[in-house]
């Protein structure tokens, strides 16, 4: 009972992984760029829809969307100020991956000069019940958080597998050239993944705000990395791997604080990835296919 | 031939320079409506080059590139596709993690509508009006190269003249006046190259006009209604197949001994 209870919080704590890792991937997918300041779009989620919530109320009805939103312009505006015109100039490959770097350091400064560098609570209000079922303990947060980041991953499959316009960003995905020469405009593409990467980053900055009940302005980068973990461990540029890998790193992690110690659960998450990469190293799910482009 | 001949396709002192030299030099080439237009030369005489200024993949150096009398040169893909001017690529390029199904399905893209909203807000897991339309027309292309049984599979996963015959269906999705085929033979067997030529010629009759690259010179000579001898990125030949045989300068290029054989 008590592994059941901590894999079903290991669930809660890696859908959100999973959320992040998902973003990674679309981003690299559509332009092989791995996107370091992800993981503070989804501190800037956190943060606005902080703010949202402490100037007009409301609960997790106003955090999501606004979070959701937030991230999405802030996304894209990353995507036209800091990759594009580095992409257009041909540099180094490396480039562009730098400036994400950058973006990342200046969002993290203005969120620090803008609401200090401490925690801050996260007062989403929201009803709160527990369950007992047997020995669980279920909470509401919990169903919350487990209901809104599976909801939009099944709302992501059904998008990118039933939808023209999902299909044409797998297309691009798979080929930039290839869907191009079939009339499907890449650079809306691109602009349409970061901002529904960007926009699950943020919906992830709320839920993990409301898990942990609290947020700060370097909370991207420990995610960051997660996330980026997640990626890697389910397989480069597959979607469904990001999902399994942020579930995996998120059990392994709750049943290491569980079992062992809470100091170590980021090094033994970490030291379950190599092993699994050592064993599989394209991933869970991992294939070429992507990469190759 | 056909009597009312209006060029679908007209490149005038089209050039392509990379660094120092011109892998397409002043090509002048004028394809006419409901035509098979084949383009031969050597490897390297610049037909992939011209086929990526077409279908600008590639902005020419110089020139224009007139589709239906309007300028193309230096257009995006996109837009180039949208006027109806579609490729299948050399060595033949899928996406191939995607079944042979939604490979044809990304072709319709650019002929539907239903926009960005539209994908979000309707009811999850019912294919709109939109896709509906999309799929019948994509399983009728399907159908049309032979491909109809094998259309859950994926891609990657077909034989090499199922994946030649694929990628042309996705190209008929988008609806093009002017298929371009990149070398649509290469490694086919005689069987399968017969009924690729008769494919091309049955796309002709029903009004597509198509210019394509071959080495497979029995194939180009039996359907050809023109051909555009290239060597060295510059035309060096233009005519019938009976005219292209018996030039002496095209057999001296390019042609030698398979052609008289």
């Amino acid at each position: 009972m008590l592994l059941l209870q901590q894999i079903i919080n290991g669930v809660m704590l890696g859908s959100s992984y999973s959320l992040i890792a998902i973003g990674y991937t679309l981003v690299f997918g559509v332009l092989h760029l791995i996107h370091l300041a992800h993981g503070e779009v989804f501190m800037v989620g956190a943060f606005v829809a902080l703010q949202v919530v402490l100037l007009m109320g409301g609960g997790v009805g106003v955090a999501i969307p606004a979070a959701a939103v937030a991230s999405a312009v802030l996304g894209v505006l990353i995507y036209l100020a800091a990759v594009k015109p580095i992409m257009a100039r041909k540099g180094h490959f490396l480039a562009p991956m730098i400036s994400t770097i950058g973006v990342g350091l200046v969002l993290q400064e203005l969120a620090t000069r803008m609401f200090g560098g401490e925690q801050v609570g996260f007062p989403v209000q929201m009803e709160s019940h527990v369950w007992h079922l047997g020995g669980l303990t279920i909470t509401s947060v919990q169903v919350v958080i487990l209901a809104v980041s599976l909801g939009l991953m099944l709302a992501l499959h059904l998008f990118v597998t039933l939808t023209r316009v999902g299909m044409a960003m797998r297309a691009t995905a798979e080929s930039m050239v290839i869907s191009h020469t079939l009339g499907i405009r890449s650079d809306r593409i691109i602009i349409l993944t970061f901002a529904i990467a960007s926009a699950l980053a943020g919906v992830a900055g709320v839920l993990v705000g409301m898990s942990f009940n609290s947020i700060s302005p370097y909370m991207g980068v420990d995610m960051g990395i997660k996330g980026l973990a997640a990626m890697l461990l389910g397989g480069l540029g597959n979607v469904y791997g990001a999902m399994i890998g942020g579930l995996v790193i998120g059990i392994v992690e709750v049943i290491s604080v569980g079992y062992l110690s809470s100091s170590y659960r980021d090094a033994f998450a970490f030291f379950v990835i190599i092993a699994v990469l050592l064993f599989r190293p394209r991933g869970i799910f991992g294939s070429t296919a992507h990469v190759e482009g | 031939m056909n009597a009312a001949v209006s060029p679908v396709l007209e490149a005038r002192a089209l050039s392509r320079r990379f660094g120092g030299y011109f892998a397409v030099a002043e090509m002048n080439l004028t394809v006419d409506k409901r035509s098979i237009h084949a383009v031969i030369g050597p490897n390297g005489a610049g037909k992939t080059t011209l086929f990526n200024l077409i279908t600008g993949v590639l902005p020419p150096t110089m020139g224009d590139i007139l589709v239906e009398g309007t300028q193309v040169a230096g257009s995006r893909p996109d837009r180039i596709a949208r006027l109806g001017v579609v490729r299948t690529f050399q060595g033949v390029r899928l996406f191939p993690s995607m079944s042979a199904l939604e490979n044809v399905l990304v072709g319709r893209f650019c002929r539907t509508r239903g926009g960005y909203l539209a994908a979000f807000t309707r009811i999850p897991g019912k294919a709109g009006v939109t896709e509906a339309a999309s799929r019948r027309r994509a399983e009728e292309l399907l159908e049309r190269v032979g491909l109809a049984s094998r259309r859950h599979m994926r891609a990657s996963e077909l034989a090499l003249a199922d994946q030649r015959r694929l990628e042309i269906a996705r190209a008929l999705a988008t609806d093009p006046q002017l298929l371009l085929l990149d070398e649509p033979v290469a490694g086919m067997n005689p069987v399968e190259v017969q009924e690729a030529g008769e494919l091309f010629k049955s796309l002709r009759d029903e009004g597509i006009t198509i210019l394509l690259t071959e080495h497979h010179m029995s194939l180009v000579m039996a359907i050809s209604d023109q051909i555009t001898v290239m060597s060295y990125g510059r035309k060096i030949a233009e005519g019938t197949p009976e005219v292209i045989q018996r030039d002496p300068q095209v057999l001296a290029a390019y042609l030698g001994s398979e052609a008289t054989s």
